[in-house]
């Protein structure tokens, strides 16, 4: 149990930064979840709380204690690779007993944490198999098992699930968050899975290059994406984003035009808008409604594609402009390739952002929660 | 077995490439196993069935009798001519073209044959008093505890001298790494006749002519066994070892219980080259160790050849044992070689 500062963390790779100054805490208890593209540094990031790379600036504190200096095998951290790293020419019960075996644990306290740890993690029968003797996901277990035995007091998960098949990962989804229940231990999980980052974390973390885009809630993420960044990244399928300029400022609505002329509303913030300027509006498909005749903020579109998944239906668009537009349709849908119909763009789900640097205007009305 | 000595191309028959694929097989078995087959045979035969001309494969010697009458066994004589033809004599002494013979079963009568009319009567033998004077009348178990401690002892310094070296140049980053690692490799242009001078004068500097400490210290650190073993060792996942540093292990557990198992059949191929090595080392030993009590069988073997006469059944016969152990070692290890060779070969 405990809390981890990160101030200002830095990591240089000969003249290349791969983390820029990264600012952060996580809560005891909590469970954090660094997200973003590959090559985005959040692996970088974890091994650097880990131990495993060098701090090159900034300052990495648990419990309030400066971190830095000290190694991988001092920190009292425990962590599950991607690979698993299991030791092959160990069995599993050698491999959940080596490290306690390294901090010179009395051996029948070795026994009883290694069978206490193995009937939680229902690994009994296969204690005595070597790794390469097992699946995907008790080789998973087991990894996780032998950070569990040591009682650390931070957990890192680096990508532990992308190995697996679908089925398989959504089980062990399920059980990491209950592990995480049970245990109440702080856990620091990288993915480039969102719908992982979103179904399991208190707090994501949104990376991209090196830097963080935005932290929040998982919700909060969804509902309030800070840029354009974390608007495309948060959310499947991806937001539905068109190119519009300013045409009207009123105190909480906007009104924007784009390029044909038409007129669309948003509930945003306003300040620091003139008329004339550029953004970029942005609709989460099930915020779009398909109707028959032409209303307010409705673009004329033509269905190029439709994924009918039995619950519910996408959509995939093209405005008569060019522009492509997913919408998310309950249910099943008559509509078939080739029909034309309206999109109406519900004020209320809104989101404008700048088109210079990419910040959102903050919502007026948050639909979602109502 | 049957199958695996049956097994050919041609569906219903043996086709062209069989037929030179087996003949192949078979004459390099015979180039390779040949020797050795008749340095083995030959240890069993006695100092004049080796001296015997033409050769003859087998162990086969004289069979003799004792007669009465005579002091000395006799050799018995297979009669193919004359009047005695079919009779076996036993010779008293050869005058001549004429041999004195006598009948073992009459030994009153002397008969007089023709030496074209007889031939040695002989019969398989194995001449066992090669082996069995090594222990009696040379110090063998003397000989044979100098090889037996040097290769011992160089084969597990070199194994861990070496494996420390690879695991450093593998697994960790520094500043001249490469460079390093190129200079140990270069080391492999150097013949090896080069360096006898200037390795025989920091050996006899330190006071070490003379004892086995002398072969093995310079011979641990080997080019090719570092090689070997980087290469092996940079096909284990990093991830392991961060595991394992994550599991509290200190670098010197790491290596121990994490690099060093995984490693076992890069280590293989090394326990064995270093035991061939330092097992059939001449050159060196012979430079460093002058005193018998000191030698090993190499130069034990050597010391078989004398200036004036060379005990030819004894030197075979130690030949013989020297080449036991190694071919022990090798029978138990060799599946290493091929699964090691093949994964620590060029990726």
């Amino acid at each position: 149990m405990a809390q981890l500062d990160l101030d200002g963390l830095i990591k240089d790779y000969g003249d290349v930064r791969a983390v820029h100054g990264v600012d952060l805490v996580v809560e005891e208890g909590e469970f954090c979840v660094f997200v973003g593209p590959s090559g985005c540094g959040k692996s970088t990031l974890l091994r650097m709380i880990a131990g495993l790379e060098e701090i090159t600036g900034g300052e990495l504190r648990i419990d309030g204690v400066r971190v830095n200096e000290q190694r991988a095998s001092e920190r009292g951290l425990a962590m599950v690779f991607q690979s698993y790293a299991l030791y092959p020419h160990m069995t599993v019960r050698q491999n959940l007993a080596f490290g306690l075996e390294n901090i010179r644990l009395p051996k029948g306290q070795i026994v009883e944490k290694v069978a206490e740890a193995a009937r939680m993690l229902q690994l009994e029968e296969y204690l005595d198999r070597k790794p390469r003797q097992l699946s995907g996901g008790q080789r998973q277990r087991v990894a996780i098992g032998r950070c569990v035995v040591r009682e650390p007091r931070v957990f890192l998960f680096d990508e532990p699930l992308s190995n697996l098949d679908a089925e398989l990962r959504v089980t062990m989804r399920g059980e990491i968050a209950d592990l995480h229940k049970r245990l109440g231990n702080t856990m620091v999980y990288v993915t480039h899975d969102q719908v992982e980052a979103m179904t399991m974390a208190d707090k994501i973390v949104v990376l991209r290059e090196g830097r963080v885009e935005q932290v929040g809630r998982p919700l909060d993420l969804y509902n309030r994406p800070a840029n354009l960044f974390v608007a495309g990244f948060i959310g499947s399928p991806r937001m539905n984003l068109f190119d519009a300029t300013v045409a009207g400022v009123e105190v909480g609505a906007l009104k924007v035009k784009d390029a044909q002329g038409r007129a669309f509303h948003g509930a945003v913030a306003v300040d620091g808008l003139s008329p004339g300027e550029a953004v970029v509006l942005g609709i989460r498909p099930e915020h779009v409604l398909l109707s028959d005749h032409e209303e307010e903020d409705c673009l004329a579109v033509t269905v190029e594609g439709i994924e009918q998944l039995g619950g519910h239906s996408y959509l995939h668009c093209r405005s008569d402009a060019g522009a492509s537009l997913t919408a998310h349709v309950a249910g099943q849908t008559a509509l078939r390739r080739g029909s034309c119909t309206n999109a109406v763009l519900r004020r209320a789900f809104i989101h404008v952002f700048r088109k210079a640097d990419g910040a959102a205007f903050e919502r007026q009305v948050i639909g979602e929660a109502a | 077995m049957k199958r695996f000595l049956t097994r050919r191309r041609g569906r219903y028959r043996m086709d062209w490439m069989d037929w030179l694929s087996w003949g192949y097989l078979v004459v390099g078995l015979l180039l390779m196993l040949g020797p050795v087959l008749w340095l083995v045979l030959s240890s069993f035969k006695t100092e004049t069935a080796l001296a015997e001309y033409p050769p003859r494969l087998l162990p086969l010697s004289a069979v003799t009798a004792t007669v009465e009458g005579h002091d000395a066994p006799l050799p018995l004589f297979d009669i193919t001519g004359g009047e005695h033809a079919g009779r076996q004599l036993a010779e008293i002494r050869r005058i001549g073209l004429e041999a004195q013979m006598v009948d073992p079963a009459a030994p009153g009568e002397t008969i007089s044959i023709s030496i074209d009319d007889r031939t040695p009567a002989r019969e398989f033998k194995l001449a066992t008093e090669n082996y069995t004077s090594l222990f009696s009348r040379f110090n063998f178990m003397l000989y044979f505890w100098n090889s037996v401690f040097i290769t011992v002892v160089a084969t597990i310094l070199t194994v861990l001298v070496n494996s420390m070296a690879a695991f450093a140049l593998s697994k960790y980053r520094f500043r001249g790494r490469t460079t390093v690692f190129l200079l140990i490799i270069a080391t492999l242009m150097i013949p090896p006749t080069i360096n006898l001078v200037p390795i025989f004068i920091v050996v006899s500097e330190l006071g070490l002519v003379n004892s086995p400490w002398a072969v093995i210290w310079p011979a641990i650190a080997t080019p090719t066994g570092v090689f070997l073993l980087r290469q092996y060792m940079l096909s284990i996942p990093d991830d392991l070892l961060d595991a394992a540093r994550m599991d509290h292990a200190s670098e010197w557990r790491v290596y121990w219980k994490i690099v060093m198992p995984l490693s076992a059949p890069a280590l293989a191929v090394l326990v064995i080259f270093s035991m061939m090595w330092r097992w059939n080392d001449f050159l060196w030993p012979l430079i460093v160790l002058n005193r018998s009590d000191e030698f090993t069988l190499q130069l034990a073997l050597n010391s078989f050849q004398g200036e004036l006469q060379t005990s030819w059944s004894n030197l075979l016969a130690m030949t013989v044992l020297t080449l036991l152990p190694i071919t022990i070692v090798f029978a138990f290890l060799q599946k290493y070689i091929t699964t090691g060779i093949a994964q620590t070969g060029v990726k």
